[in-house]
């Protein structure tokens, strides 16, 4: 339990998917004018990770790993860890598209709430990242659940205090040619320097 | 449409039009290769590789494709070539694949890449949109190795690895800036690259 408990304050402090591995990026700084959106945003990203992260470390364990059983038996010997990223991105797409089916079918408010955002997460890096961080480290199914939900929050987490800060910044005055794009790139630096005291933490 | 010219195609890209300084794409992986030169220049060639080659492959294909599939179709050959560039990687140069870790495989969700095809490939001519995925590639390269260069050099007084400037841990006169190694500081060269890059050329100043 206790071991799952630090999986879990290490992948939304320690290793922050935004802030200290980069990852989805380009929605980080496109969708963070405003606190509202960013907790659309951040909502679907937990939901989306914490289904496919397990998902896809389920495939590779089972099917694609060496040595495993592979569907057809005449493959058995064959070493199937190349046509991984193929199968994460499709899974990715498809659990997205009918999580968008589920969500407008059973949970409309939180449908529309989303909006634009979902069918955008199969191109984000975050997602696909936290697959291949899971598959690379050799984490059992339990231990990518956690961290499917663990980075998925963390992520989550970055975008609304960032969203915060730069909803304030608009009431400043930088010069002109660090306006947008220069400030948040800056002000993300300085977050990220934050969440680095962090380090060291341990349960 | 007016014609376009190829060197204009080719050379926008790099200062006008850039990729990461203006229309902020791709720069999920931008960051986390840069501490080092080397790193860097290895996924800069690998990342002009694949843009240039699937613009080319979805251009060529174009006039096959109906909207509904052409995600997939884009999607799938993007992942194709992404994972013959990961294959060559491991068996060249297994150190360098090492540390880029995810990112090479990160390069299927780039949206440089995503968003060339989408953006020029499906309505010109292949060799226009080659030239375009590399002019678009070498914009990319351009801010991605800058950055590594500051990076590596004060973070650690070197570049590619050859000592240039002289720790002091090891009897010399300068103090690596630790910061330099650490990923924050990839946000701070980047914003103010950009900060530079639209002082210089004011059209690309934002509103708001």
């Amino acid at each position: 339990m206790e071991h799952y408990l630090n999986l879990f304050v290490k992948s939304v402090f320690l290793e922050n998917l935004a802030l200290s591995f980069f990852l989805g990026m380009c929605t980080f700084l496109a969708v963070s004018k405003k606190v509202k959106t960013a907790f659309g945003l951040g909502a679907a990203v937990v939901v989306v990770q914490s289904i496919t992260v397990p998902a896809n470390t389920f495939i590779f364990n089972r099917w694609l790993k060496p040595g495993s059983e592979s569907l057809f038996p005449s493959l058995n010997e064959m070493d199937l860890t190349f046509l991984g990223l193929i199968i994460y991105i499709g899974l990715i797409a498809a659990m997205v598209q009918i999580l968008e089916m589920v969500l407008d079918r059973f949970v409309p408010t939180l449908y529309t709430a989303l909006g634009i955002f979902l069918p955008l997460l199969t191109v984000n890096c975050a997602i696909l990242g936290g697959t291949l961080f899971s598959v690379e480290r050799n984490y059992t199914l339990a231990e990518s659940a956690v961290y499917g939900v663990g980075s998925g929050v963390g992520w989550a987490l970055a975008i609304i205090a960032l969203a915060g800060i730069r909803e304030r910044l608009m009431y400043s005055n930088p010069p002109p040619a660090l306006r947008g794009l220069g400030m948040t790139f800056i002000v993300t630096g300085l977050m990220a320097l934050a969440f680095m005291a962090f380090t060291g933490i341990s349960l | 449409m007016a014609e376009l010219k190829a060197r204009d195609v080719l050379f926008d890209p790099i200062f006008k039009r850039n990729p990461i300084g203006l229309l902020v794409l791709g720069i999920c992986s931008a960051l986390a290769v840069t501490s080092k030169l080397e790193t860097a220049l290895v996924m800069s060639l690998s990342v002009t590789l694949v843009i240039a080659v699937s613009s080319a492959l979805v251009s060529m294909v174009r006039d096959l494709l109906t909207s509904s599939i052409r995600m997939f179709v884009q999607i799938t050959i993007i992942a194709s070539l992404v994972i013959v560039v990961n294959q060559v990687l491991e068996a060249f140069l297994y150190d360098i694949s090492k540390q880029l870790s995810v990112f090479v495989s990160l390069i299927v969700t780039n949206c440089i890449v995503m968003g060339r095809a989408e953006g020029f490939a499906m309505s010109n001519r292949p060799w226009l949109s080659f030239v375009d995925g590399i002019g678009n590639g070498i914009g990319y390269s351009a801010i991605l190795i800058a950055v590594a260069f500051f990076r590596e050099l004060f973070g650690s007084g070197s570049l590619f690895g050859v000592q240039l400037l002289a720790l002091k841990a090891e009897g010399g006169w300068y103090e690596p800036n630790g910061l330099m190694v650490l990923p924050p500081s990839a946000f701070f060269i980047i914003g103010l690259l950009i900060f530079a890059l639209r002082a210089w050329k004011p059209e690309q100043i934002e509103e708001n």
